[in-house]
Order: C-alpha cells, then sequence, then structure tokens
C-alpha cells in the first residue's frame, strides 16, 4: 500500500449556538474524535446525512478551520500555521470542490480568467506559461477555449463544476475535497462529471476526499468508505465490501434506503425517528434512539471504532468480530 | 373504463417558446404514476399547466379531463374546488409552502373549512387525526406549533396532511424527497405508500431520481424536452428500456453492487427550448442517430403492451441493448 497523504489523527470541533436570541449556549459537537488515513492516489468516500459532520471534518483537513484538538498530517508533516508563507505553498498543493458551482465562480469575470487566477496568486510560471496552462486544463477538463470565454452565466450547470474543478487542478494539487460536487447535477450529466473526476484522478495521480449523501456516486469513485453519524465514524471500509455487507446498524438503513430500480421496497429498514440534532447528542451510543436493534448498555456506553476482521472497523457494541452476520 | 385524469395533446409556451410540446397522459384510479425527466423536461410543468397554476402569460393548449370533465380553463370556482379537493399537490421545499406565521391548526382547518364543510370543534378533531395519521408524535399538542419547530421530515408529513385533508383522488407529489435525508426519505415514501393504500388515491410522483419512481410506481413515463419519449410499466422500463434516451439515464446510475462499471454518460447537455433542433429532440446526443432521426420528431408508438415509445430507432436501440446484454 502506498504511504499515506492525509492523516487526520482524533480531530475534534466544538461550537457554541445559542437557542433563540436569549437562550443559553449550548455546545455543538460537530466533529468528535474523527481519524481516518487517505494513501497517496487513493479515494476516500465520506458518507453521512446532514449534520453529521462530514463538511466540517472536510474542511478542517484542508484547514480551513482549526480543530479543537487532534491534529491533520500532511505528507508526513504537521499542518503549518495559516498565514504563513509555507501555509500559502502547502495550500496550492490541496484545493477544494464545493457543490453550488454557480456560487463558487465569480459571475462577472470569463471563466479563463478565474481558472488563470490561482496561478496569479500563487505566481506560477510566465505570463506566456500562464495562458498555455489554462488552455491545457480547459482541455483536460473536455471543454474548449471557446468555452474559457464565456462568463458563467452562459454556461450549464455540467460546464460550470468543469470550469470549477480545472481552477481546482491550476495549481497541480496533490489533494482534492469535493464536497458534494455532483449532488446539484442532472443524472446525465452528473456521469460525464464523475468519469471525467475518475479519469483525471488516474491521470494525475491525485489524492480524494469526496464528501457525498450519495451512495452510489460514493461507491463508484471511492477504495475506502467512511460513514459518519452525529461527528463520529460509525463504520469504514473498501467501498464493495461496505456496501454489500455493511454491519452497522446505520449503515445498514441507509444503504437499504438507498432506492434501486427493480427492486420493490420490501424488506426496507425504515429508521424511526428523526435526523439527529447535533446540539442534543444522545448520551451513549448517538444512535441508540433510533436503532432497532439498541440494547441497555447502548444508551450508556460510547461505542468504540474497533476491527471486526477484515479492513473494516465499526462502532457498535453488538457488532464484534465474526459473530455479526445474523442481522442480514 | 375511463381514466380518471386524462391529458391529451397538453402543450405550453411560454414567451413564444414551447417548454411542453404535446403530452398525453391517461392516469387509472388508484394508479401511481412516476414521471422522470432531467430538469427542464417538463415534468412538473405538465401538472402545473393541468391544475392552471401557470402565471397568465403562459400559452397552454390541449385538454385535461377530470372523470371525461374538462378542466382546463374551466372557471375559478370550478377549479379551487378541484385543487386542494380531488387533487392535491406537494412539493420539494415543503418550509416555503407553509405559512411560518400560522399555526399547523390553523393552516390545516383552512383546508378543511374549504373542502369538507366542517366547523367548530369537528375541524379540531380531524385536524389532529390527519396529524395523528401522517406519524406527527404528540398530535394534539403539536398542532398549536408553527412551522419552524419542525423537522424537514415533519414538514413535508405536515404537507400529506394537507393533501389528504380535501380526500382527494389524485395526489401530485413533486420532487417530494428530495430535500431530506436519506432515512427520512425511506420514512416518507413509507408513508406516502401507506395512505396511498388506504385512501385508494392515484398518485403522480414526480422526480429526477429513478431509484425513487422504480421503487415507488406501477408505471413510469420517461420525459426528455417536453416530451414522453418513452412509457412503461416500472419493472419492464428499467430491465429493458427502449428510448435511448432511458438507456442513457439508467446507464448513467452508478450501481450499488455488483463489479464496478464505467458509467455511460450521454453526451452533450439538454437543448434549449428557444433552439430545439428538428425532428427528435435527442438525437443530437444519441448514439444511434441516424439522417432520418432530423426529419420529424418521432410519435410515441406501441411496441408492446401497455409499453409505448418515441423513436424510430426503437427496434435498433432494441438490439443493442440485447447485444449489451448478452457481452
Amino acid at each position: 500500500m502506498s504511504p499515506p497523504l492525509v492523516e487526520v489523527c482524533d480531530i475534534s470541533r466544538t461550537y457554541s449556538m445559542r437557542s433563540g436570541m436569549f437562550g443559553r449556549a449550548a455546545a455543538v459537537h460537530a466533529v468528535d474524535g474523527v481519524s481516518l488515513t487517505i494513501p497517496k492516489g487513493q479515494t476516500l468516500g465520506l458518507v453521512g446525512e446532514s449534520g453529521s459532520g462530514k463538511s466540517t471534518t472536510g474542511r478542517i483537513v484542508l484547514g480551513l478551520e482549526p480543530p479543537d484538538s487532534g491534529e491533520v498530517r500532511f505528507d508526513g508533516k504537521p499542518m503549518v500555521a495559516p498565514g504563513t508563507a509555507a501555509w500559502r505553498a502547502q495550500r496550492a498543493r490541496m484545493q477544494m470542490i464545493f457543490q453550488d458551482p454557480l456560487g463558487a465562480l465569480d459571475r462577472r469575470l470569463p471563466v479563463a480568467t478565474q481558472i488563470r487566477e490561482p496561478l496569479d496568486i500563487h505566481n506560477l510560471g510566465t505570463p506566456a506559461e500562464r495562458e498555455d496552462r489554462v488552455r491545457d486544463l480547459l482541455r483536460a477538463v473536455e471543454l474548449t477555449p471557446a468555452h474559457g470565454a464565456r462568463y458563467p452565466g452562459a454556461l450549464s450547470g455540467g460546464q460550470r463544476q468543469r470550469i470549477v474543478l480545472a481552477r481546482a487542478l491550476a495549481t497541480k494539487p496533490d489533494f482534492l475535497v469535493c464536497d458534494e460536487p455532483v449532488s446539484a447535477l442532472d443524472v446525465s450529466i452528473q456521469a460525464q462529471v464523475v468519469n471525467l473526476l475518475c479519469d483525471l484522478q488516474a491521470q494525475l495521480g491525485l489524492t480524494l476526499l469526496f464528501i457525498s449523501h450519495d451512495l452510489r456516486v460514493v461507491r463508484q469513485i471511492s477504495n475506502v468508505v467512511a460513514v459518519m453519524y452525529l461527528g463520529r465514524i460509525v463504520e469504514i471500509g473498501s467501498a464493495d465490501d461496505l456496501f454489500a455487507r455493511p454491519e452497522h446498524p446505520y449503515t445498514q438503513a441507509l444503504v437499504s434506503a438507498s432506492p434501486a430500480p427493480g427492486r420493490r421496497s420490501a424488506g426496507r429498514i425504515v429508521l424511526a425517528g428523526d435526523p439527529p440534532n447535533p446540539a442534543a447528542r444522545p448520551q451513549g451510543c448517538a444512535f441508540h434512539p433510533r436503532c432497532p436493534r439498541a440494547i441497555a448498555r447502548c444508551t450508556r456506553e460510547v461505542p468504540a471504532l474497533s476491527a471486526v476482521g477484515g479492513n473494516r472497523q465499526v462502532a457498535c457494541h453488538l457488532v464484534t468480530g465474526a459473530e455479526t452476520r445474523d442481522a442480514a | 373504463m375511463t381514466p380518471l385524469v386524462n391529458i391529451q395533446g397538453l402543450s405550453v409556451a411560454f414567451n413564444g417558446v414551447p417548454v411542453l410540446r404535446g403530452v398525453d397522459i391517461a392516469l387509472g384510479k388508484g394508479e401511481a404514476l412516476g414521471l422522470v425527466g432531467e430538469s427542464g423536461s417538463g415534468k412538473s410543468v405538465t401538472w402545473l399547466a393541468a391544475l392552471g397554476l401557470l402565471p397568465r402569460h403562459a400559452k397552454v393548449t390541449g385538454s385535461v379531463r377530470l372523470d371525461g370533465r374538462e378542466i382546463l380553463g374551466a372557471p375559478a370556482g370550478e377549479l379551487d374546488r378541484v385543487r386542494g379537493g380531488r387533487v392535491a399537490m406537494i412539493f420539494q421545499d415543503p418550509a416555503s409552502a407553509l405559512n411560518p406565521v400560522l399555526t399547523i391548526r390553523k393552516q390545516l382547518s383552512e383546508a378543511l373549512v374549504l373542502h369538507r364543510d366542517l366547523q367548530g370543534n369537528a375541524v379540531k378533531a380531524e385536524a389532529r387525526r390527519l396529524l395523528d395519521l401522517v406519524g406527527i408524535p404528540d398530535a394534539g399538542r403539536r398542532l398549536e406549533a408553527y412551522p419552524h419547530e419542525f423537522s424537514g421530515g415533519q414538514v413535508q408529513r405536515i404537507m400529506i396532511a394537507m393533501a389528504l385533508a380535501g380526500n382527494p383522488d389524485v395526489l401530485i407529489a413533486d420532487e417530494p424527497t428530495t430535500a431530506l435525508d436519506a432515512t427520512i426519505q425511506a420514512q416518507i415514501l413509507e408513508l406516502m405508500s401507506s395512505v396511498r393504500r388506504e385512501f385508494g388515491m392515484a398518485m403522480v410522483l414526480i422526480s429526477h431520481d429513478l431509484g425513487v419512481v422504480a421503487e415507488n410506481c406501477d408505471r413510469v413515463a420517461v420525459m426528455y424536452a417536453g416530451r414522453i419519449v418513452e412509457q412503461a410499466p416500472s419493472n419492464q422500463l428499467f430491465a429493458d428500456p427502449v428510448h435511448p434516451y432511458a438507456q442513457g439515464l439508467i446507464g448513467a446510475l452508478p450501481p450499488l453492487d455488483g463489479p464496478r462499471r464505467r458509467l455511460t454518460a450521454i453526451p452533450g447537455t439538454v437543448p434549449d427550448p428557444a433552439m430545439m433542433p428538428d425532428g427528435c429532440a435527442f438525437a443530437p446526443r444519441c448514439a444511434l442517430a441516424s439522417d432520418s432521426c432530423s426529419l420529424a420528431a418521432p410519435t410515441l408508438a406501441p411496441i408492446a403492451d401497455q409499453r409505448t415509445v418515441a423513436c424510430i430507432r426503437a427496434e435498433a436501440s432494441r438490439r443493442t441493448l440485447l447485444g449489451i446484454a448478452a457481452e
């Protein structure tokens, strides 16, 4: 296995939030003790529902936000302090793509200028070389120089996301964080962008952290998938195996909730209760109020993420090693 | 048997630009029909037009019959009894469909008074029964709450309760679960199918999510650029799509199990309604297109029992599909 490019060690992030103008401040544990390793050239998929902390994890990994505790290591070294020259150099090696490409682009600038901007900021190459690089980048995302002269408003959603991708690739990054990059796109366009992302990753040897709520897309692109629930990783394992044989009751519900053509809803696990509120996290295992298999112990003790065989790790009191296939 | 809703030749143009170009849909009593297609294909506009909910500058032609009675261009008074009464609609963004400054009880009562002629305590009792029915815990007390006090999934439950207030024969659900998380989506779909069974309601489920439609509908119509391009029973459509666009949509969906394959993306984008290509609107993106495709727009023609497809290359596309399956 290739050496890790990104190592996330036990990071936590807590926000304080008031309910109402005069309400008492409540602590929101957005991310709570998350550890991840992403080997060079591989993709880690992060799935979970809204409020599970997957986007916050992505922001911390990129250094856009400091963790309250824990550490992120990039290429074997700890992340440098923001604002320094070393930090700027490091930031050029890691980029981010968001869900809404129109929000990420400036509507009043031609898109080629925006693709060029990171090159200007990081002072890479001569002006002529920058022009060439922009043309290459447009070609890499399967667009023409004519597209580059347009404004974001004159491009379709899929084309805009390609522009965002081209801009992210301008500084030749090693690492990309993609936060719901195809969720706003129609199915046929989504497939174009997913294929493009896979091709570029293979060509450029990119390492990806791919955040999405869409299990299908995550499986398509990831080597390893981590499932988050209320700020914690509840299950992690290789993509195909995880979705074929989910062990954690929450992953099982998620997989069974994903509708599939040709399969009627018979036998689907429908979880009771609402999506969890990160400001009022239940005691013990955060999932226990919605868990169909919860026992008394689940209400008291937080289960630790532990290996259950293969490269799978599960945080559940009911899943321990070999004798766990009963629920399937 | 006459269909409950019969739409024929429905066309809509905004400022002279056609967005819906002759749609025929027949919906039987108690039937669940799915409508899939990408953004701009006209799946929502079809039902907004049918119920007279489009702005005045939209030019709507064709025929929409409810139980044999023409409702397209019907007087406002008659439409008011149809909408919310016989035909109810729920939308993607439930939070903006509720009034934030009125309690849930007020909003539910409004629908009950309008469509059910209930008075006084009977209204409150019925409102409470509806909330119970859609699975809001502690319904009696929660009636006095405001929309912001509910979660997204609960608000969609309340919208379903309001839709049921008029005892509708048809429920039109336009992307009802798109804004919801996966586990909550499963809850809402389960609720919709259980109330549908209980009330014997017909349902039209509009969605871009093929999986959602496949699991919850008896029959599916695939729309592209303002037309229906294929119509079939769900299981047949997903097992054996005939129209190249339907094949493309299904091929573009990443599988959740089995071996990973490269996604078959449909090249290009949906045509601009103002610059619609001649002939078949899908031809410029179609791998099977021939010269004759750009001559005339193909009409929906039956290819098997209960199946229609609008493609002159339907036979060729079928052979390609079988070829792929044989590999």
